[in-house]
């Protein structure tokens, strides 16, 4: 919240709202007036005062209207841009027939600018709220309707979104926003600004109760994106979804940079470059399907185990192609991926973030057919290290785990923290803390495998058995130190002559898995191929798991 | 049989054998199979990417001879002269490729007293040189092909040659085999540029840039007969291999034996090839190759001074084990049989598996990890000969092979069914593979004809294979079964007992089968008809890759609203391509022939691309001006990377 309150006393976003306004319409970002079309309709014409129509006909009338939402014009306009209609997306993503909607009758409020005229009132207003299965499960759902008003957010939009989260807190399901507004509805004012409020309070309520999803499907702008980065994952559709603070108008305007809404706030920069979005999909279609997908893995709410789906993967399969995915030469790399699809359930994996701080690789998969927390370290990128943006990857998702009663699972082969200026300006000491808060606070079952290199305070931090590690295992090409034969050999026979000798003793001493081993700091030495069986059972017994932290009101994660 | 292998281990307890060979050392396997079976015992040298591979876990020891390049390991004498005698070895199996015909090698363990398994070097140096072998065989009374025999100095002298003979001719390096520097021209131009072409890539793989030149055979057959001769004068040939359907001048399938031959040229060919053996006190088994016209005329090749890949089909249809009779006459013992011994039992198909994409020339080599590999030795008669597992890297280092699949059937009938079958039930993943091309190969109206030649692969597929071509109902099959594949995902999310039966526009189609989603195969029955279909991936969102009849398909699954709505999703527009020169394969560069700012003609050579010994000539697809080159001399360049940009 703190950067929304600056950006709003820097002014940023009451600019925005000027340069939307000038501009109307069509639609811009930021914030969103809809153009207030000149009603003909003759005054005769009101249902109120139309006595003749009994109320069941005015319901149906009713009714009818909202299932058009702004029109077939509209409808057709949204479809034209290659984006679904908020209807046709709830339809999509929950199983069939199994929507039940709240709110259809909900109209705005506001009287100003004429906004109060028939014309403008669409019944149910600029979003599609109710509950509704995905596979059988209870999920409620929002679905900004683009089509009126520009998705705009009015205080009655608000306020039906607001309800489907508290039923949702209450009887414990998730909630799923499908995101597609222009932002405020500029002609409410406060009161718009006020909606949006108790939609964040509320996702701050929600927030590890029970998962959170947002599927950002067209602009989101201004304080409008502040509910996307509160919940729990944000996925995005390319080429048609945006998320920023502010347009290219005002950053122009402010900084005078020249950038494209794509480049400023589509699905490529976030997924890449700002980590605020954990995936992006090809379209809509794909987008809501694969949400489906990604629901399966989730539990509930926090009451809820990690749920479990029927497995045709065996539990004790052994995986050979393990025992010779490490190179022999510890400079060498290879990709953790590959060992994750295949000590996982039918190499079924959803990598969360796979193209953002990729040095860290973190997603859901099946173990046994139990949902598991997958990190694991990355050779392939940047050796694996941790730096500020894989720590702060890697953190958030091992917290949501945690939260959701999902056990997590670590590879580890890390060097260590990435040395350098950058990282230290950048606070790395900060940040890399997040990931060892989290792991050490988590209390969920843990699992480590140490695939190679397990260096310096990094090792400590990859759930390591000191922090609460339940089974923690090393390959037998593990090697658990402070850090590599060379640094250390440097430090230790300063001045030596023969270096070379004694980074031998150096290694033999340390580059192998025994230091860790007989201290008990790893229980056991294992043979790589029989990582999935070994996990697999593990995960059996530590499904009774049971730990709690001293009682707080809440902890001080190092922001 | 018994009584031999009993004598050999009274005599040879201690005998070692160094074997080494083609990294994907399928061969030194079966040599470790047969030493041991024979009781001897085995040392593996290896280079340091193959430490793990099969063939090192299986010997008794294992040597080390340096790193990937084979320059540095399977061709470094001197190493493997070190690790001859470090271990103590009393003889050496050459394998096949690097060392196997190089007679430097064998004088060299002949002055230390170990034995070279392959024949003496006399033998090893008149057929070692192509030019020198022709001579011979001539003598020998042996057809020839009419050509230059001699060393080809410069390009212009080789373009005088070539005009004497007549074109189309064949340019070779003198020391080559396998179709490595081997380049056919139609013209002076082509005699130009092959030249060029040929003399590098010899002196690259062989050291050795001699080249010669003689007429090229148009639509040939190439037929070879192997030969197994002692050290006591005794000679015999072992039928011959059809070894037509070839890309490259490299083979792909072969059979044994031939649908072409009858009993008179099969028996005229195997008597010259058995002449030259004798002709140059040849010892061990060898392979002689002719190229046979439709006129059952047929001309010498080469010899082959060794254990060719595709020798199991001749072990499938003689019973003979070619390894151990190779062992039995380097140990000087004589010949076991008479040549109305050798029977012809059957049919002997094999395939090369390749890692290789066919959809590129019929095979441009890939690289990769394989993720996951299952053999089909589930089948009966089949036999895959490979040395590698899953988990193994393809690297670029090597030739792309990834195993030899031999199918053997009473009829040639029965061993292509079987074919089908193995070639459908082969899961590999991680590497692009050519069984689609292979499938294809062996279901071909020609193939199974017999109506082939080494043109086959050009003729069939003018404008490039490009897979399996699917028919209304073969179309209606891959959806149903996608479909039934998808609606059993579905409903194992929404933990339902699954039920199969899928309606395709208009035609049920009834699929049925064992469904486990964790399998790569899936044994289904489609209307009734068994398939063995392979899931190469599916997600979420529909999208579905099938292999079917050997092909992998693309296909989308949507509801009946999904497809609907799809209808208003945009069609992503992928990159213009036609500026951006991409390497098709991963390799070095050799040569970068344009800078930035030259003026490139359609066609015109921009770059030259090395990968398994092979280089490639990469030219512009359009007039334009060069805007930058991504790449320099003796890079290693990834399959997709950006070489040179075009204006």
């Amino acid at each position: 919240m703190a950067a929304f309150t600056a950006a709003l006393r820097s002014g940023a976003l009451i600019n925005g709202l000027r340069a939307s306004f000038r501009t109307l319409p069509p639609v811009k970002y930021g914030a969103v007036a809809a153009a207030v079309p000149p009603t003909n309709l003759p005054r005769g014409c009101r249902w109120s005062s139309a006595s003749a129509l009994s109320v069941k006909e005015r319901i149906d009338h009713k009714r009818k209207t909202a299932l058009c939402g702004g029109g077939q014009h509209r409808i057709d306009a949204q479809h034209k841009k290659g984006k679904l209609t908020a209807r046709e997306r709830v339809e999509l993503l929950l199983d069939p027939e199994s929507f039940v909607e709240s709110d259809m009758f909900v109209e705005h409020r506001c009287s100003d600018f004429g906004m109060e005229q028939d014309g403008n009132k669409f019944p149910g207003d600029s979003v599609v709220t109710g509950r509704g299965r995905i596979n059988g499960r209870l999920v409620y759902v929002f679905s900004q309707d683009f089509t009126v008003f520009g998705g705009s957010l009015s205080g009655a939009h608000a306020q039906k979104i607001c309800k489907i989260m508290d039923q949702a807190m209450m009887v414990g399901a998730p909630v799923i926003g499908l995101n597609d507004s222009g932002g405020a509805r500029i002609q409410e004012g406060v009161e718009s600004l006020a909606g949006y409020a108790d939609i964040f309070l509320r996702n701050v309520m929600a927030s590890g109760v029970v998962p959170q999803i947002s599927l950002i499907m067209g602009p989101c702008a201004g304080g409008a994106v502040y509910s996307p980065a509160l919940t729990d994952f944000t996925f995005m559709v390319k080429d048609t979804s945006y998320l920023f603070i502010t347009g290219p108008d005002v950053v122009k305007s402010v900084t005078n940079e020249d950038v494209t809404q794509e480049e400023l706030g589509g699905a490529k920069t976030h997924t890449t470059v700002s980590g605020v979005a954990h995936h992006a999909f090809e379209d809509d279609v794909e987008a809501l399907l694969n949400v489906r997908e990604f629901f399966n893995f989730l539990p509930l709410s926090n009451q809820d185990a990690a749920p479990i789906r029927e497995c045709h993967d065996r539990s004790d399969r052994l995986v050979h192609s393990l025992d010779t995915i490490v190179p022999f030469e510890t400079t060498k790399a290879y990709d953790m991926l590959d060992i994750v699809h295949a000590t996982v359930d039918e190499s079924d994996f959803f990598e969360i973030m796979p193209n953002y701080a990729k040095n860290i690789v973190v997603g859901f998969a099946r173990m046994n057919g139990r949902t598991v927390g997958i990190v694991g370290n990355q050779p392939k990128v940047a050796s694996g290290c941790l730096d500020i943006n894989s720590s702060v990857k890697g953190a958030r998702f091992v917290r949501f785990c945690d939260a959701f009663n999902i056990p997590i699972i670590t590879f580890v082969d890390v060097p260590g923290f990435l040395p350098g200026t950058a990282q230290e300006y950048g606070g790395i000491i900060r940040h890399g803390a997040k990931l060892l808060y989290a792991f050490a606070e988590a209390t969920v079952p843990k699992i480590t495998v140490i695939t190679r290199k397990a260096y310096g305070g990094a090792y400590d931090v990859m759930s390591s058995k000191h922090l609460r590690g339940d089974v923690n295992y090393a390959w037998p090409t593990a090697e658990v130190a402070v850090m590599g034969a060379k640094g250390a050999v440097q430090i230790i026979f300063r001045g030596k002559e023969n270096q070379a000798e004694a980074e031998a003793e150096y290694v033999e001493k340390f580059a192998n898995p025994f230091p860790a081993a007989l201290r008990g700091f790893v229980d056991d030495i294992i043979e790589p191929s029989t990582t999935r069986r070994r996990i697999c059972r593990d995960l059996e017994v530590l499904a009774s798991k049971k730990q709690l932290n001293p009682w707080k009101k809440h902890a001080n994660i190092p922001l | 049989l018994l009584k031999i292998e009993a004598a050999l281990n009274t005599f040879h307890h201690k005998l070692c054998c160094c074997c080494f060979s083609s990294p994907r050392l399928f061969l030194p396997h079966q040599v470790m199979k047969t030493c041991h079976k024979m009781g001897i015992q085995t040392v593996a040298v290896h280079s340091d990417v193959d430490a793990s591979a099969v063939h090192v876990k299986m010997a008794n020891e294992a040597v080390c001879v340096g790193p990937a390049p084979t320059s540095k390991s399977y061709l470094n004498m001197d190493a493997i002269m070190d690790a001859v005698r470090a271990t103590g070895a009393q003889a050496v199996h050459p394998g096949y490729g690097f060392l196997s015909e190089n007679k430097e090698f064998a004088k060299r363990l002949a002055a230390e007293g170990v034995a070279f398994i392959g024949p003496d070097t006399y033998a090893l140096q008149a057929m070692g040189d192509k030019i020198e072998s022709k001579l011979i065989a001539k003598a020998a009374t042996v057809n020839t092909i009419p050509g230059y025999d001699g060393v080809v100095k410069t390009v212009e002298e080789a373009v005088k040659i070539s005009q004497d003979i007549g074109y189309p001719v064949m340019i070779k390096a003198s020391a080559g085999g396998g179709g490595k520097g081997m380049r056919i021209a139609w013209n002076d131009e082509e005699t130009r540029e092959g030249f060029r072409f040929s003399s590098q890539e010899a002196a690259s793989s062989f050291g050795d840039d001699r080249l010669l030149i003689e007429k090229f055979i148009d639509n040939p057959r190439h037929i070879e007969i192997q030969v197994l001769a002692d050290k006591h004068g005794n000679a015999l040939w072992l039928n011959e291999r059809e070894c037509s359907i070839q890309r490259r001048n490299q083979k792909v399938v072969e059979e044994a034996p031939s649908t072409f031959l009858d009993a008179a040229t099969r028996r005229a060919m195997g008597e010259q090839a058995v002449q030259l053996a004798k002709a140059v006190q040849y010892s061990s088994a060898g392979t002689v190759e002719f190229l046979v016209d439709s006129n059952k005329n047929f001309y010498f090749l080469e010899m082959n001074t060794r254990l060719q890949v595709e020798h199991p089909i001749t072990e499938c249809i003689t019973g003979l084990d070619l390894v151990e009779q190779m062992i039995r006459v380097a140990k000087g013992y004589k010949l076991q049989h008479k040549q109305e011994d050798i029977p012809i039992n059957g049919w002997a198909i094999e395939s090369r598996v390749y890692a290789e994409d066919p959809y590129k020339s019929f095979g441009l080599p890939s690289i990769g990890r394989l993720s996951r590999y299952q053999e089909p030795l589930n089948l009966s008669n089949v036999r895959v000969d490979s040395g590698i597992q899953e988990g193994s890297d393809i690297s670029i280092y090597y030739d792309p092979m990834i195993s030899k699949l031999v199918t053997y059937g009473a009829t040639r009938a029965e061993a292509l069914a079987s074919m089908e079958d193995a070639l459908d039930n082969y899961v590999i993943r991680g590497v692009t593979h050519n069984i689609s091309l292979l499938r294809e190969i062996i279901t071909h109206p020609r193939f199974i004809s017999g109506d082939i030649s080494t043109n086959f692969l050009p003729e069939v597929y003018p404008d490039g294979f490009k897979g399996h071509q699917l028919e209304a109902d073969s179309r209606r099959e891959l959806l149903a079964a996608a479909a039934a594949l998808h609606i059993t995902a579905q409903l194992r999310s929404q933990r339902r007992a699954p039920s199969v039966a899928t309606r395709c526009p208009c035609v049920k189609v009834e699929v049925d089968g064992q469904w486990n989603l964790a399998s790569p195969l899936l044994p289904l029955a489609i209307n009734g008809t068994h398939r063995m279909l392979q899931c190469l991936s599916r997600d979420a969102s529909g999208k579905i890759v099938l292999q079917y009849l050997g092909t992998s398909f693309k296909v989308r699954v949507l509801s009946k609203l999904a497809a609907q709505l799809n209808s208003y999703m945009p069609e992503k527009v992928p990159e213009d391509t036609s500026s951006l020169l991409r390497s098709p394969m991963p390799g070095a560069v050799v040569t970068v022939s344009v800078k930035p700012g030259d003026s490139v003609a359609e066609g015109q050579e921009i770059c030259v691309i090395e990968a398994m010994k092979m280089q490639n000539s990469l030219t512009a697809a359009r007039q334009a001006k060069v805007k930058s080159v991504h790449c320099k001399p003796g890079e290693t360049v990834g399959e997709g990377d950006l070489l040179v940009e075009l204006e």
